[in-house]
């Protein structure tokens, strides 16, 4: 490895991602991001400081040894980087790509203090696809058989994680979905230009060759209760990563006229549908064509769903978002890129309400100008509405992506697993497991909506537990 | 895959399937629904399970062809497999003894009304049923519904068979006659249900509805099935999909049912000239 000193490593500028032309990706659902070469992963890596207590490691949830593999990059050795960051992530090819590593490893990364971080996701991003592109991806070793059976319920991140840990210490392992397609919130959420599918497909489908076992089509809650999946089908341990999935809405009137959708409801339609395609595909959507799309909330599924109306052909594509672009909580990289495709930003605009036809068709949207006022309970500013600002804006669809309160599917049918007053599934923050005995739980039905990377980090924790538990049971 | 076991028609359009899913059969309760998608280009459509037999490992589901998923559902026959079958979902019927019940199925709905009847037959009640349909050839389940009821009508809109009106006439009569009708239950057209809600309501009969929305997943998660009940949002697919039907915003619910009615004419149209082109083509072949 060339010998640089830190100096000289401080004044190599990132790397930009490589992307596909805004005029062009909008029109397509291609992947926006196309990943660095080679040749650039490596000048990438010459910026890190090589820090004798990285910060970034600390920075990232699942603790990857941020510094050992770049390090590795750096010297030429991708594989080695990519077997480094998979002792602590079963996913990197889907976190390089989803994470909010600007609130992470790379915002507490020592050479962001002068300029710009070392772009440690785009990295995480080149070994993993360099690693699956030369068909290097190795299956990992499991332990043989213990004898003992898991069930997991969901094959979301929590799931797929989880899964893939108990399986390498020799569990048998089954993961159940409730929808035909594997995958959870990374295929019916996450759109294609962001994460493609043949991705989560191949994480999937090295699961299956270390032997985790796969069911579609079943509803842990109503077609297995959790006692029959323990007392009646011999599974030693469950673990619950059922995700969030209650799509929240504004409460406000004229809320169900056409044309209101939850985010969820869009983003399932068009992604795991594929509804773009119809009526080669069955599903429809509502014509997006041409029409005036307003999508409300500041998060990366309001970025997924204004991006993909706009994708689909709308004539305007809006975020509508109650306070500034400061508190919005999408990653930078989805609002930079959501400018970048001409979507318009209504900033402190709150909705009043949804106004529509006599037939209930949605026609326009009353909205109201907000101010920033003091911080509330989460140290945003809080929007205070502006009186007499409120005015129409002509509206064909509107998306809410407000967030999703939990599931009721499993705790209406499990009496004594204890849940919150949001209805998230109480657990042990430090083992995952939930009041009821031998049943663990993590991801989005624990803490309420959150990101890819936390919700494996609880299924990796899981794992853990659950073995402990396992190992000691009699 | 789920096999067919059995398929038939049962009226024109209207087709009957037994599907092993024994897991399903199993855990069934009367009221529940499933989710199907025939193959890897379907749509997901909800479908009330009309029976089940737990011991032989199927449910049963009463079809009528309305766009193309329906229409091509109906074209499958025994041995042929179904892609996916989800289920059981929704909330039961909440069934206890209460004294006097009508069921009232309009069409293909008296196969939804059915299962809920029977069970509340098991609970002891004096069951009456009101099958409805457009015409003679259109009437489904008859001797099963007559053979669990205490009492049975059939109405048809032109008179071709049993009582000549709609079900909402039989109702209003069976009310003027001074029976005391503890519980009705109707299951149809949502101008049917409408209409039943009209004619319980100055009663203050209690009716329950069970209402078919569009849906996508069926667990929650889409949030496209929402109807508005007592003026507040609820999902049919968790919260239903049986309400209570005086305080269901009928109107709000029919327009949102229109929602892809181009979509679904345009499907079925050219689901129906590939038909024919495929039917003119073997033709040539032979």
């Amino acid at each position: 490895m060339q010998q640089l000193t830190a100096k000289e490593r401080m004044k190599i500028p990132r790397n930009p991602m490589v992307e596909q032309d805004p005029n062009r990706r909008n029109k397509n659902f291609e992947e926006v991001n196309q990943g660095y070469t080679a040749q650039m992963a490596q000048e990438e890596a010459m910026r890190c400081l090589a820090c004798p207590k990285p910060s970034c490691v600390e920075g990232c949830p699942v603790h990857i040894q941020i510094k050992d593999f770049i390090m590795q990059i750096a010297e030429g050795d991708f594989l080695g980087a990519v077997h480094t960051i998979k002792q602590d992530n079963a996913l990197p090819a889907i976190c390089g790509r989803v994470c909010p590593q600007e609130e992470q490893c790379e915002q507490v990364c020592v050479v962001g203090k002068r300029g710009e971080p070392v772009a440690i996701g785009n990295l995480e991003r080149f070994v993993a696809d360099y690693e699956r592109e030369m068909n290097k991806v190795e299956i990992p070793k499991t332990a043989p058989l213990n004898g003992k059976k898991v069930a997991i319920a969901g094959s979301g991140p929590a799931g797929l994680s989880c899964a893939k840990d108990l399986a390498g210490m020799g569990y048998d392992v089954t993961v159940f979905e409730a929808l035909h397609q594997l995958g959870g919130v990374l295929v019916y959420g996450i759109p294609e230009f962001r994460l493609p599918k043949s991705i989560v497909a191949k994480e999937i489908d090295g699961l299956k060759q270390m032997g985790v076992k796969f069911v579609t089509d079943t509803i842990i809650g109503r077609i297995s209760t959790i006692d029959e999946l323990m007392e009646e089908e011999g599974y030693d341990s469950v673990f619950l990563g059922v995700g969030a999935g209650l799509p929240w809405f504004l409460g406000l009137p004229g809320e169900n006229l056409i044309g209101v959708y939850s985010a969820n409801d869009f983003l399932t339609r068009v992604n795991l549908m594929k509804a773009y395609k119809f009526p080669s595909e069955d599903t429809p959507v509502l014509e997006v064509k041409g029409k005036n799309v307003a999508v409300f909330g500041g998060g990366n599924t309001a970025m997924d769903s204004v991006r993909t109306a706009l994708r689909l052909g709308a004539k305007n594509a809006y975020i509508i978002y109650r306070r500034s672009e400061v508190e919005m909580p999408a990653r930078i990289e989805e609002v930079k890129h959501a400018k970048e495709e001409g979507v318009q930003f209504l900033l402190l605009t709150n909705p009043i309400k949804f106004n529509g036809d006599e037939e209930d068709w949605l026609h326009s949207v009353t909205l109201q100008k907000m101010e920033l006022g003091e911080p509330d309970d989460s140290g945003r500013r809080r929007p205070i509405p502006v009186e007499g600002s409120e005015y129409d804006l002509d509206i064909d669809i509107s998306i809410i992506a407000i967030g999703n309160g939990s599931n009721p599917l499993i705790s209406q049918t499990t009496p004594d697993l204890e849940t919150s007053k949001r209805g998230t599934i109480v657990v042990n923050e430090e083992t995952m497991e939930t009041s009821k005995k031998g049943v663990f739980a993590g991801g989005d039905i624990v803490t309420g909506g959150a990101t890819v990377i936390l919700a494996m980090g609880a299924g990796r924790k899981a794992a853990e537990a659950m073995h402990k538990y396992m190992s000691t049971k009699a | 895959m789920y096999k067919i076991i059995d398929a038939r028609f049962l009226a024109e359009n209207v087709k009957l399937f037994e599907i092993e899913a024994p897991k399903i059969a199993k855990k069934r309760k009367a009221g529940q629904f499933v989710i199907i998608r025939i193959d890897e280009h379907g749509e997901r459509i909800p479908l009330t399970i009309a029976n089940s037999d737990p011991e032989k490992g199927t449910i049963t589901i009463i079809v009528q062809s309305v766009g193309k998923t329906t229409t091509k559902l109906n074209s499958l026959e025994k041995r042929e497999s179904i892609l996916d079958v989800v289920g059981p979902l929704g909330t039961p019927s909440h069934i206890e003894k209460v004294g006097t019940t009508v069921s009232i199925g309009g069409g293909v709905g008296t196969a939804i009304a059915f299962p809920t009847a029977a069970e509340m037959k098991r609970q002891g009640n004096y069951v009456i049923t009101i099958n409805g349909a457009r015409t003679k050839d259109l009437v489904i389940l008859e001797d099963e519904m007559k053979a669990l009821s205490d009492e049975s009508y059939v109405t048809t809109d032109d008179g071709s068979y049993g009582f000549h009106g709609f079900v909402t006439q039989k109702l209003q009569e069976l009310i003027d006659e001074g029976k005391k009708l503890d519980l009705v239950l109707a299951i149809g057209p949502i101008p049917m249900m409408r209409a039943v809600a009209e004619v319980t309501r100055p009663h203050g009969i209690k009716t329950i509805v069970s209402l078919n929305p569009v849906m996508v997943d069926g667990t929650g998660m889409c949030g496209g099935c929402r109807v508005v009940v007592d003026g507040k949002s609820q999902f049919a697919c968790v919260d239903g999909p049986e309400f209570d039907a005086h305080l269901v915003d009928f109107k709000n619910l029919m327009n949102r049912n229109k929602m892809y009615a181009k979509q679904e004419h345009d499907a079925l149209e050219n689901y129906n000239h590939e038909c024919r082109l495929d039917k003119k083509i073997e033709a040539l072949s032979e």
